[in-house]
């Protein structure tokens, strides 16, 4: 099953490469990862896509946790939470589809953040499945590029995720 | 006033206590060496090979209860310290080792000596740092050593570049460090506590099961011991754990595992409560999984959580020190006033008595026939009372130490459980003579094994560590050759080796005292002189018997109530 964690660590070099190599050493997948510093600039925090059953993503927390820069590791799965990916997406435009992927990046609520004669960028933050959705539309006219994060993903209410 | 960072290293090193450096010098560390050869806070051990500067930390450690430290070049004395590094990090023996590092402005340009030790290092260690500021370097060494020793215990490495040695800055030694990322918990759940003793009352099949952890937690041998005499339950230790009862007490059934012995192995299979005691459940602790104590309730005292529910479920886990957990378990059965079943117990040991009676360690040594390697272990225990140091190498030797030597103590069993390094056990017999000189330590070693860092023998001659070695030499590498007879229809591919070296006279040539050993008869009294001989290393050089199998056995991927006797 998939499973989104929040880690937080200290920002310090080498830490991505210890949360990597914990990862490959114990044979676990990383399905996407975003880092970036937070509030406190002494701290990054991290959402993390990976899969495993129970046992596993249990032992993926526990080794987390074991790393010594790692401050707290929750994992969002299972309780009520949100989580937003963005993703840029470059799609052929021509004199006939241009109004329709326009009409299409509306639907979407994406925005136009480029545009050239034969193209438009497109950004769109969402849910997984709704960049999905967005891609399967644009396919059929042409898509030349696209890049997208991971997820970031926080829980729902008024408990925040922070150093103490 | 301001020090230079080679000023600050010896400085901390005396702060923490530090007795014993094991090191190597080269270029980038010359500023330390310096500052070492005008203080003079510390003995510094000059080593033969950097691995052997870990290792001897590790055994170091491990007697004398303290952080084990190491001081490399960097380049290859970073790269040969990693054997050493993996070697504590699977064994979970505190120590902290100080690489050089070329010039922090010349990092990355595959400078000579240059390697990228926090990288290499970082599956092999705790942690590890790279001090790239002066300002850094006090505040990054009281980390390590509080990283190393605390918690589930581990190396640290700490990478120095030259010009942070010679960079000077105001010195300021942080007394207290707190770190908010790293918070090892000690104290047990107390209603996880609880329902352990609960459990334990409970139980009719009940085991003890203790590991290397018992070792690492100062002082909870002793709780040990006394949970299972006021239980009166049995005990098996894994080989990380001997020591932590005595080993001729009765309710001692021997190691378990592998090479365990036929009581402890089939007490374990038929148990309906493990009380797992700062133990793993390594592969060679439990054979195959689904068939390992397939009927116990298994509670789990662990310091580090990811130990817990890794390879077998724990139905009741106990996260904290283990001996401030044996503690609060002795206080709340005091509380409570119940004994354990006395009826259901006496049937079990009733059944273990049974089990006991196959007498699977028996061998016969024929006094004219070549000599057993058991009896030269059975030998070294006799002449010594059980309260030598035992160190060993990895292999069949390592196994009959373990099967026959009895230790009466904790930490006097000095061995490489988890990684199985081949030339552990010289070096770390060094560490561990330096750590108490007056004792006896002994190397039990295999020809081959002590092959791989024999030329340690020339530090244990330069530091006059009085150290034994005790080779049973078969001419093989005895397990390897074990496995290819049982497994690979004994065709013995590259597990002997022909041009062996007359060990008597290397040990002479390196100043030492040899012997060699042929005849049953010469056994203990070769024992006798050797033992007496306190101003140098002396290696006793034992030819046994050449196929000798260790009994008992349970195959790879087998269940432990599958093992073969013999």
């Amino acid at each position: 099953m998939k499973h989104t964690i929040s880690i937080l660590v200290e920002n310090e070099f080498g830490v991505l490469t210890r949360i990597a190599g914990l990862f490959s050493a114990r044979g676990y997948n990383i399905e996407s990862l975003n880092v970036a510093p937070t509030l406190d600039y002494t701290a990054s925090r991290m959402t993390l896509v990976t899969r495993g059953n129970e046992k596993v993503i249990e032992q993926i927390k526990k080794q987390l946790n074991k790393l010594i820069p790692v401050i707290r590791v929750e994992d969002l799965t299972n309780q009520s939470h949100m989580e937003r990916g963005m993703m840029l997406v470059k799609v052929q435009a021509t004199e006939k589809t241009r109004a329709e992927v326009l009409r299409m990046a509306e639907v979407f609520r994406a925005s136009v953040v480029d545009v050239s004669e034969a193209s438009y960028t497109l950004e769109l933050t969402g849910k997984e499945n709704k960049l999905e959705a967005f891609l399967r539309m644009l396919e059929p006219h042409g898509i030349i590029e696209m890049t997208r994060t991971g997820p970031v993903g926080m829980r729902r209410g008024a408990k925040g995720f922070s150093v103490d | 006033m301001k020090l230079s960072g080679a000023e600050i290293f010896v400085e901390c090193l005396k702060r923490e206590g530090v007795e014993i450096v094991f090191g190597y010098p080269g270029g980038v560390v010359l500023p330390i060496y310096d500052e070492i050869f005008k203080k003079d806070y510390f003995r510094h051990i000059l080593v033969r090979h950097e691995q052997a500067a870990l290792h001897a930390a590790n055994g170091y450690a491990r007697a004398a209860g303290k952080c084990g430290v190491a001081l490399v070049t960097s380049g290859p004395g970073a790269t040969n310290a990693v054997t050493g590094l993996a070697d504590s990090y699977m064994d979970s023996i505190p120590t902290v080792c100080f690489s050089g590092q070329v010039p922090t402005a010349m990092i990355g340009t595959d400078a000579f000596q240059e390697a990228d030790t926090v990288g290499i290092t970082r599956s092999a260690t705790k942690h590890n740092f790279l001090v790239k500021r002066v300002e850094d370097l006090a505040l990054t060494i009281r980390q390590a050593f509080h990283i190393a020793t605390t918690g589930r215990p581990g190396p640290v490495l700490i990478d120095i570049p030259k010009d942070v040695s010679t960079a000077t800055c105001e010195f300021h030694y942080p007394e207290k460090v707190e770190m908010r990322s790293y918070k090892p918990v000690t104290r047990g759940h107390t209603a996880q506590v609880k329902r352990a003793v609960t459990a334990l009352l409970g139980a009719k099949r009940p085991v003890i099961y203790s590991g290397g952890g018992v070792m690492n937690s100062r002082g909870s041998a002793e709780l040990l011991t006394e949970l299972m005499g006021k239980l009166n339950f049995p005990i098996t230790q894994t080989l990380m754990g001997l020591g932590g009862v005595p080993y001729d007490d009765e309710r001692f059934l021997g190691m378990l595992g592998m090479h365990g012995t036929y009581e402890a192995n089939m007490a374990v299979s038929h148990s309906d409560l493990l009380l797992a005691v700062g133990a793993r459940f390594d592969d060679r602790v439990t054979g195959k999984l689904e068939a390992f104590a397939p009927d116990a309730k298994i509670i789990h005292i662990d310091i580090d959580p990811s130990s817990i529910s890794k390879n077998v479920h724990a139905h009741l886990p106990i996260v904290g020190d283990v001996k401030v957990v044996l503690g609060q378990i002795l206080k709340e059965l005091e509380a409570k006033g119940k004994q354990p079943d006395a009826e259901a117990l006496k049937i079990w040991w009733h059944q273990i008595t049974e089990w006991r009676s196959k007498d699977c360690l028996n061998f016969t040594q024929d006094m004219n026939g070549p000599i057993k390697p058991q009896y030269v272990v059975s030998q070294l225990h006799e002449k010594t009372g059980g309260d030598a140091i035992i160190t060993t190498e990895v292999g069949q030797h390592q196994m009959w130490a373990a099967q026959f030597y009895g230790f009466k103590q904790p930490h006097r069993w000095i061995t490489s459980g988890g990684l199985g390094t081949m030339g552990f056990g010289l070096p770390a017999a060094i560490g561990a003579q330096l750590a108490f000189p007056d004792e006896t330590v002994i190397d039990i070693a295999g020809e081959s094994s002590l092959l791989m860092n024999i030329q340690e023998l020339s530090t244990a001659m330069q530091c006059k560590a009085p150290v034994k070695i005790a080779i049973l030499n078969n001419g093989f590498m005895g397990m390897v050759r074990q496995w290819q007879e049982m497994f690979f229809g004994s065709r013995y591919s590259h597990s002997y080796c022909e041009s062996l070296p007359d060990f008597a006279k290397v040990a002479e040539a390196f100043g030492g005292v040899g012997y060699r050993i042929e005849k049953p008869e010469d056994v203990g009294p070769t024992i006798e002189k050797a033992l007496a001989i306190r101003d140098r290393f002396v290696l006793m050089d034992f030819s046994v018997t050449r196929e000798e199998n260790v009994y008992p056995m349970v195959p790879a991927g087998a269940g432990l109530h599958e093992m073969v006797l013999s």
